[in-house]
């Protein structure tokens, strides 16, 4: 994992102490909230409907026992005893008070923590894949170029008052788990003649107006990588749009401009930034790669695994994933308990996952976009015992990528743009949907709500996504299908009209009923709506 | 209005600054006005002969004033740099990093914070137009 050095460390404890002057500022009343909102967002401080939310950067989703204790302990300290794990790979507290925000800095800083950049219109925490370092499948393990990035992008000069905010996702499998094409730049690492660079796409995002990122370039080697970037970010601060908010992210540039031209225009100015010396040289990706070198595996660690408890056998199966190491395994610990809240988690919860990444995770954890923590490297010899504790401490559900994994955003119960609320509804699919031999009959079932149309909730991307409109002052929810965020990137379609919140469960039900009794060998929900379209889904929710 | 606030040794220009139009078209003035959707690059021809370029800042949140400083000062412009209009104390840290050394702010600026803002980072991640040593040449030589 990274570590900071002097410099780091200079840079953010720098940061703590600006940001205290700022907040010192407005509460004397020097500057007005209106100057002082774009400071704030730059530290992650959004204003909500009943508080300030801070928002913590986890860059790349990678953190330790040691952070991770200290998320439970200002959850503690300064919130309400629980904190809630982002789609973008980071921690929200929800009750935060203003005077508070410079003391919670502080002491992220002691370990190496920080809330850069994680809003306002500039570069956000980069994100990556959760299985990075350990995924069976991937080329390389992509955060040395996250973390390259995180330093290039963290107070560039350039780009703090950007157009709109601009998402960075960086992978290096095949198989994307981290939605790398709906990002406003996904970056995939990729090898061409024995050299590592990055394929660069720009230009994805979810909100009122989805979009799958195309191509721009298909290899950037890495002594042009930050250079290049450079020339992507500057053409859309220059020419993004800055008349109408709604179409100021760069997807919309890349629309109404075309991939081409912007490509085109992205040479001209990657000729012109290319002569001045801005890339890193080869030995700062080599001491940050260093960081990343695989843990002390030991070589001889059993490679079976006992069985015999049939509950431990069906989170073994759902939850456990394929890891490079023989004798290792990947372990992802669902935050979605049936009837919960996706994604949050008590600080007892939070320091108990801290103490199992220590014993048995080379004290590594990892947050992942559908708001779940992963055990990166854990002996499968280990698997059992783990697998008690989290079971104790109810962290052992067995539903990863099943239909109650559910992305939901805020909605109405913390947010003042929602049309309805998304929380109570994951809450009542999840507990339609109970039984465990019910979800795994339906397989992987990526079910993600937003309760309005900026799509915090992914569910353009959901397989099965709801949006909450508002109705003639009603909550109301429209049905979609056929959405991902895979590496079979696809948008889903509303199915027609909406639904009440229990009308919109039922809806699920029958298509899910659909799919059941239609799917052929080996089909996902996805893969059989796909092949049939919309029409019998429609035929069976409203005939 | 502000105080000019200026970075600069040589005396503060003090011929008006013309629009980029009249620029181009009248070739005999020494200080141009480019607005923020305009294209600084149809400057680089004349630079030699320019001793200031004031750049707009219409809202402090329309950024696009900060490319216009960097693509000047990295085109080898060498006179003053001069960021007028909505210029927050804040921002002025990362107008500096992109170039601009003078500043006509619409509203006055505390010269104590902003003092305290400029000394503050003493280390930058990234190269830009002022000279400052990005970290990672710090880490390598
Ligand atoms: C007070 C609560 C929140 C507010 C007011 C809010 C606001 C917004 C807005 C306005 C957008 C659309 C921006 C655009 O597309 O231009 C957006 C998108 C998004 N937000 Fe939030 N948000 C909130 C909470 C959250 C939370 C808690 C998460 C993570 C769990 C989140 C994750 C996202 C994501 C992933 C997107 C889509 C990004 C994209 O368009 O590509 N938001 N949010
Ligand atoms: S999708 Fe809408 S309701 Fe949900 S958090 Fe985002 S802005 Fe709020």
């Amino acid at each position: 994992m990274y570590k900071y050095d002097e410099y780091d460390h200079s840079i953010v404890a720098a940061r703590v102490e600006e940001f205290r002057d700022q907040v010192n500022r407005r509460l004397a009343g020097q500057i007005t909230e209106d100057q002082f909102k774009p400071l704030r967002l730059m530290n992650g401080l959004y204003l909500q409907l009943h508080a300030y939310m801070l928002r913590v950067a986890v860059p790349y989703g990678t953190l330790d026992s040691r952070q991770m204790h200290m998320l439970a302990h200002i959850a503690r300290k300064y919130d309400r005893g629980y904190g809630h794990f982002t789609t973008r790979q980071n921690l929200q507290y929800n009750w935060i008070k203003l005077e508070d925000a410079p003391d919670i800095l502080a002491e992220l800083a002691t370990v190496e923590m920080h809330a850069i950049q994680t809003s306002g219109n500039c570069i956000r925490n980069i994100s990556s894949d959760q299985f990075a370092g350990a995924a069976a499948d991937e080329l390389t393990d992509p955060r040395p170029w996250a973390e390259l990035l995180r330093q290039w992008s963290t107070f560039h000069p350039e780009f703090s008052y950007l157009p709109r905010k601009f998402k960075i996702c960086v992978i290096a499998a095949e198989e994307d788990r981290a939605a790398m094409r709906l990002h406003d730049i996904g970056i995939q690492i990729v090898e061409k003649d024995g050299q590592l660079g990055a394929a660069i796409y720009v230009g994805g995002g979810m909100g009122r107006t989805p979009m799958i990122a195309p191509l721009i370039k298909d290899f950037v080697p890495f002594d042009d990588f930050v250079s290049y970037l450079e020339a992507c970010l500057r053409v859309y601060n220059r020419y993004g749009r800055r008349d109408n908010m709604y179409k100021a992210r760069i997807k919309i540039l890349i629309h109404e401009l075309g991939a081409d031209k912007y490509a085109a225009e992205v040479e001209e100015e990657f000729a012109a930034v290319k002569a001045l010396g801005i890339d890193p040289p080869r030995a700062e990706f080599d001491r940050i790669a260093a960081h990343f070198a695989p843990p002390a595996y030991d070589a001889d660690a059993p490679d079976t695994l006992d069985r015999s408890d049939p509950d431990f056998a069906v989170w073994l199966d759902q939850n456990v994933s394929a890891h490079k190491q023989p004798g290792y395994a990947v372990v992802t610990i669902s935050l979605k308990p049936i009837g919960g809240i996706p994604g949050d988690a008590t600080a007892d919860q939070i320091d108990l996952m801290a103490d199992l990444a220590k014993a048995h995770s080379f004290d590594e954890l990892r947050v992942t976009h559908a708001q779940n923590i992963v055990l990166p490297h854990v002996r499968k010899a280990d698997l059992y015992a783990l697998w008690q504790q989290l079971r104790d401490a109810g962290l052992a559900e067995a539903n990863l990528d099943l239909i109650s994994d559910i992305i939901a955003c805020p909605g109405l119960d913390y947010c003042s743009l929602a049309n309805a609320r998304s929380i109570p509804l994951a809450q009542k699919i999840a507990t339609r949907f109970s039984d465990i031999g019910r979800q795994r009959e339906l397989g992987e079932l990526k079910l993600k709500i937003s309760g309005c149309i900026n799509a915090c909730g992914h569910h353009h991307a959901g397989h099965i996504g709801i949006l909450g409109v508002d109705r003639k002052g009603v909550e109301n929810y429209q049905l979609l299908l056929g959405g991902s965020g895979a590496e079979d990137v696809s948008l889903g379609t509303i199915t027609g009209p909406g639904f009440s919140e229990d009308g919109i469960v039922d809806a699920i039900e029958k298509a899910t009923n659909v799919y059941l009794a239609q799917r052929e060998d080996g089909e996902r929900f996805l893969d059989t709506y796909r092949r049939l379209g919309m029409a019998p889904f429609k035929e069976a929710i409203y005939g | 209005m502000g105080d000019l606030l200026r970075y600069r040794d040589d005396e503060a220009h003090e011929e008006p600054a013309v629009t980029l139009d009249a620029f181009l078209g009248q070739s005999n003035a020494t200080a141009v006005r480019i607005e923020s959707g305009e294209d600084a690059r149809v400057l680089l021809p004349y630079l030699d002969r320019i001793a200031l370029v004031e750049v707009s800042f219409p809202k402090f949140r329309d950024g696009r004033g900060y490319s216009t400083g960097r693509i000047l000062r990295e085109a080898g412009y060498q006179g003053e740099l001069r960021a007028q209009g909505d210029v927050l104390v804040d921002q002025i840290p990362l107008m500096r990093r992109c170039g601009f050394d003078s500043f006509a702010p619409e509203a006055p600026v505390d010269e104590a914070v902003l003092a305290a803002s400029l000394a503050r980072y003493e280390f930058h991640y990234q190269a830009a137009a002022d000279p400052a040593v990005p970290v990672w040449k710090r880490r390598h030589g």
